[in-house]
């Protein structure tokens, strides 16, 4: 069935079945690939998006329920300040190893910093636990987001 | 093994047009710098007429830093900035881009891509730094001797022109079959913090494109769905409910009966075509066993005289020192089977182009490997089949199969079709973790006499386990007189000077399939050997700092200085011995694919209510570090992936079928789990070591000596949460 979503600011009309999981359509059919599968279960946080500047796992949100949402995705979330000041300080930090879980890392941390300018390191150990990185590039995630928010107090 | 590149001259080829400067390693080991026009050439550096220079990487990135590492030591010896080289991954050739440390054969593992391409890959930079300047001395009638290239400009006294100017002439030269290579005191970009890695922006905006991101005009997307227990046989299917779901295409069972192969317009057709097929399974020849099984197996084998008396010890004359000891010291050991789950689900595309040629699509960790496979498949000559080679999200040693498992399957599910159009094979996050390959099982038994000066009188070890490599194609080289090295690295080699040891291995019979996994043997060996010399220095009454420098104590050997040099290094910055109140500190020293590496763990909490890793501080020997933030941050992965693993992680088996599924039980290690690592590099004149690998094996005895430092628990069974720690 025709549905109609606002994605990165632009509207796009896809073919798509209810249930099928936002991250599909968004991967397969509008071929944006910066958002990742990685366990399909919203248990790796690969595939983080924005609904409405909020990060939620795109393969466990249904393409039907998100109609009248603004999606943001990895591709576009750097045109937002604090997007960019994350994405400034994980180049900075080189925080990224494989790279295949960063842009749901990204997507958590401007979610995190939107929410919370200044986390403490609990803070950010809290909101980021879902988000796994199998090359274990916690630290620097952990001082990524510490960076970004400099950055975005400076 | 040692490299000699020494015999290996250097050519280039100018391109009919456009002037372009190509440097690479002639195959055939013959000294040769002849010109070719038309030949095919592949070389390690290409340098445009415009003076755009790019690396051609012979090994693949899944985040150990090559795609950086290669093209620094080709910008060091031409003289560029790193901005001013790119990098593109090699075409699979195992004659010219084969890692020396491999033989003719392609392919990334052993933590061997820096220590084999070190000398490699600067002298084709030095080759064409050597060509340019000639060039330039011809054209502007001064000497070579006082021609430099500094941030891609070539100068003489006053003379000053981008490179860009002299790549034409230089091509037309004869490439130098020795260049001299910069001297360390000249680096500029090898060793320099400054350096930054150059594929971070792509991977933190989504740009980055991993093979699971190729999207073919025309693909399809096929998923395997396979038997619930290895060795199932399909025999046909019922796809009449697959039929219902929108994109579903066809199915088709694998030629080698292995699964049946369900095709789809995407990818969550796939998955649910592949949930709805119905499958009929000849099960007669699958697994059964149960993991108690195979743990009672390796346990008896621990108890039974080994097959393999390794280092042609005298066993009784040591079984009787020790039995004759004034203390003696005896654990037994076991270690689980362990998935490897790289972040990026296993995926690869083929395609058939018009002229009949094979295209793979692959973060192809070993090309050859598929290389080889595909010319049985399909038929056809080795020239006909092309691999490109995307960025891979991780692998720790599972894309690295030596029977390319996963790019076969994806031929067998490419040859049943009519080839018109691309197959992408994907694997699910289930398909990982269910039907993958893991780390084997292995079982240690140590028994270790003192005397009444605190001293060993004895050491036998008892080693049984599912062998990696027997099997596989590399066993000629790397199996000798029937023992698998890879199952005992780590004792046998060990650089402590132990007297008295006497090390039996046993292989215990196919279990499930089993694949090197990050460090391989050392993951286990490296736990056993350093719990042990903790467990033997407290019962001497000794400081296991102190113990272990007992052991390493021969100044004369470099093997025994650079253990040390780390271990010492480690305890200083740990500051070793001065925790906070309820906390505790172990340590662990190893050496592993050349490297040196000592960790401190620091502790908190208790094994009932939680322990909390407060700390981990690294310090590590790995030779030069080409960079030292790459290094760093190797070490951290490496002790993540260690640690991760042993606090709760294992595959268990119950009549043959794998119990776990996915991550929630399969847990990751998560941000909160390490509050700090910190990581120190000794400084080194050597050249360069391994970094992929070396920080796993010491992170997990090093948190094994902390966790019995505070609480008097030794685990010697893993994972740690099955065996009495809990963490918080």
């Amino acid at each position: 069935m025709a549905l109609t979503l606002k994605l990165n600011g632009e509207t796009h009309t896809v073919d798509a079945e209810p249930g099928t999981p936002l991250l599909w359509v968004i991967r397969d059919e509008l071929k944006l690939t910066g958002t990742k599968f990685g366990c399909g279960v919203a248990s790796c946080g690969a595939c983080t998006v924005h609904l409405n500047g909020e990060p939620v796992r795109s393969c466990q949100t249904y393409v039907e329920d998100v109609e009248d949402a603004e999606i943001t995705t990895i591709e576009a979330v750097g045109k937002d300040k604090i997007g960019a000041a994350v994405q400034q300080a994980w180049v900075e930090l080189d925080v990224v190893q494989c790279g295949y879980c960063q842009s749901g890392q990204v997507m958590s941390a401007v979610g995190l910093l939107s929410e919370n300018p200044t986390p403490s390191v609990e803070e950010i150990d809290d909101y980021m636990h879902g988000n796994a990185c199998r090359c274990a590039t916690y630290q620097r995630i952990r001082a990524g987001i510490q960076r970004a928010s400099e950055i975005l107090e400076a | 093994m040692t490299i000699n590149t020494s015999r290996r001259g250097f050519l280039k080829g100018a391109a009919a047009a456009g002037a372009v400067l190509l440097v690479g390693a002639r195959a055939d080991g013959v000294l040769a710098a002849t010109s070719s026009e038309t030949a095919q050439f592949n070389p390690f550096v290409k340098i445009d007429a415009d003076g755009t220079v790019t690396a051609i990487v012979k090994h693949f990135e899944k985040g150990q830093g090559p795609a950086t590492g290669l093209p620094t030591l080709i910008a060091e010896e031409i003289g560029l900035r790193m901005d001013q080289i790119d990098y593109e991954f090699a075409p699979s050739n195992a004659q010219v881009y084969n890692n020396l440390l491999f033989g003719p054969f392609q392919g990334t593992g052993g933590s061997t891509a820096m220590a084999n391409s070190w000398i490699q890959y600067r002298q084709a930079g030095a080759a064409a730094r050597e060509m340019l300047i000639a060039a330039a001395a011809q054209s502007w009638g001064v000497d070579a001797a006082g021609i430099t290239i500094d941030e891609g400009i070539i100068k003489a006294g006053d003379l000053s022109a981008p490179i860009a100017d002299f790549v034409a002439a230089a091509s037309q030269l004869e490439a130098p079959t020795e260049p001299r290579l910069k001297d360390p005191s000249e680096f500029r970009l090898i060793g320099n913090e400054s350096v930054r890695r150059k594929d971070s922006a792509i991977k933190g905006n989504g740009q980055a494109m991993y093979a699971m991101d190729v999207h073919l005009p025309k693909q399809m997307v096929a998923m395997i769905k396979r038997p619930e227990s290895k060795g199932g046989i399909a025999n046909g299917f019922d796809d009449s409910a697959s039929k219902e779901v929108k994109g579903y295409i066809s199915a088709a069972v694998l030629p080698n009966q292995a699964g049946v192969a369900v095709y789809a317009e995407n990818t969550w057709a796939a998955i649910q075509a592949r949930d709805a097929l119905e499958v009929d399974w000849d099960m007669s020849g699958a697994e059964t066993r149960h993991s108690d099984q195979i743990k009672a197996e390796i346990m008896a084998a621990l108890d039974a005289a080994p097959t393999y008396n390794v280092n042609k010890a005298d066993i009784a004359a040591v079984a009787a020192a020790i039995d004759g000891a004034d203390k003696v010291i005896e654990k037994t050991f076991y270690f689980p089977l362990l998935a490897h789950a790289p972040m990026e689900p296993l995926n690869c595309t083929i395609e058939q182009t018009a002229e009949g040629d094979i295209v793979l699509h692959d973060g192809a960790q070993m090309p050859t490997g598929p290389h080889m496979a595909y010319q049985q498949i399909f038929q056809l000559p080795p020239e006909k089949i092309h691999i490109k080679t995307m960025l891979a999200g991780g692998s720790f040693g599972r894309r690295a199969t030596p029977d390319a498992d996963y790019q076969v399957e994806a031929a067998l599910a490419f040859v049943v079709t009519d080839r018109s159009r691309p197959v992408k094979l994907v694997w699910t996050r289930e398909d990982d973790i269910r039907s993958g390959y893991y780390r084997p099982a292995f079982g240690h038994k140590v028994r270790v006499g003192l005397n009444a000066d605190g001293n060993i009188v004895g050491w036998q070890h008892q080693v049984a386990g599912q062998s990696v490599i027997k099997g596989t194609p590399f066993e000629s080289v790397l199996v000798h007189d029937g023992i698998d090295h890879s199952s005992i690295e780590g004792i046998a080699d060990s650089p402590y000077a132990i007297p008295g040891i006497a090390l039996g291995l046993t292989d215990t019979p196919k279990a499930t399939t089993v694949l090197w996994w990050r460090s391989v043997g050392h993951t286990h060996t490296g736990y056993v050997m350093e719990t042990m010399m903790d467990a033997v220095a407290e019962a001497a009454g000794r400081d296991p700092v102190e113990f272990r420098l007992s052991h390493l104590a021969d100044s004369s050997n470099p093997d025994q200085a650079r253990k040390a040099a780390v271990l010492k290094l480690a305890v200083e910055k740990a500051n070793w011995g001065n925790v906070p109140a309820g906390r505790a500190q172990g340590i662990a020293v190893h050496k592993s694919f050349g490297s040196y590496a000592a960790q401190v763990v620091e502790v908190s909490g208790d094994p009932e209510n939680g322990i909390k890793i407060e700390r981990v501080t690294c310090a590590v020997d790995c030779g030069i570090a080409v960079n030292p933030d790459v290094v760093r941050a190797q070490m951290e992965g490496g002790i993540g992936y260690g640690i991760g693993h042993v606090m709760r992680d294992q595959i268990t088996l119950t009549d043959g079928t794998v119990d776990q599924f996915n991550f929630p039980d399969y847990e990751p290690l998560r941000i909160g789990d390490i509050a700090a690592i910190d990581v120190h590099i000794v400084p080194s004149a050597e050249a360069p070591t391994g970094v992929g690998e070396p920080g796993t094996p010491p992170s997990a005895p090093a948190l094994a000596n902390a966790i019995n430092a505070l609480s008097g628990t030794h685990v010697a069974e893993l994972p740690m949460a099955e065996n009495g720690v809990n963490f918080v």
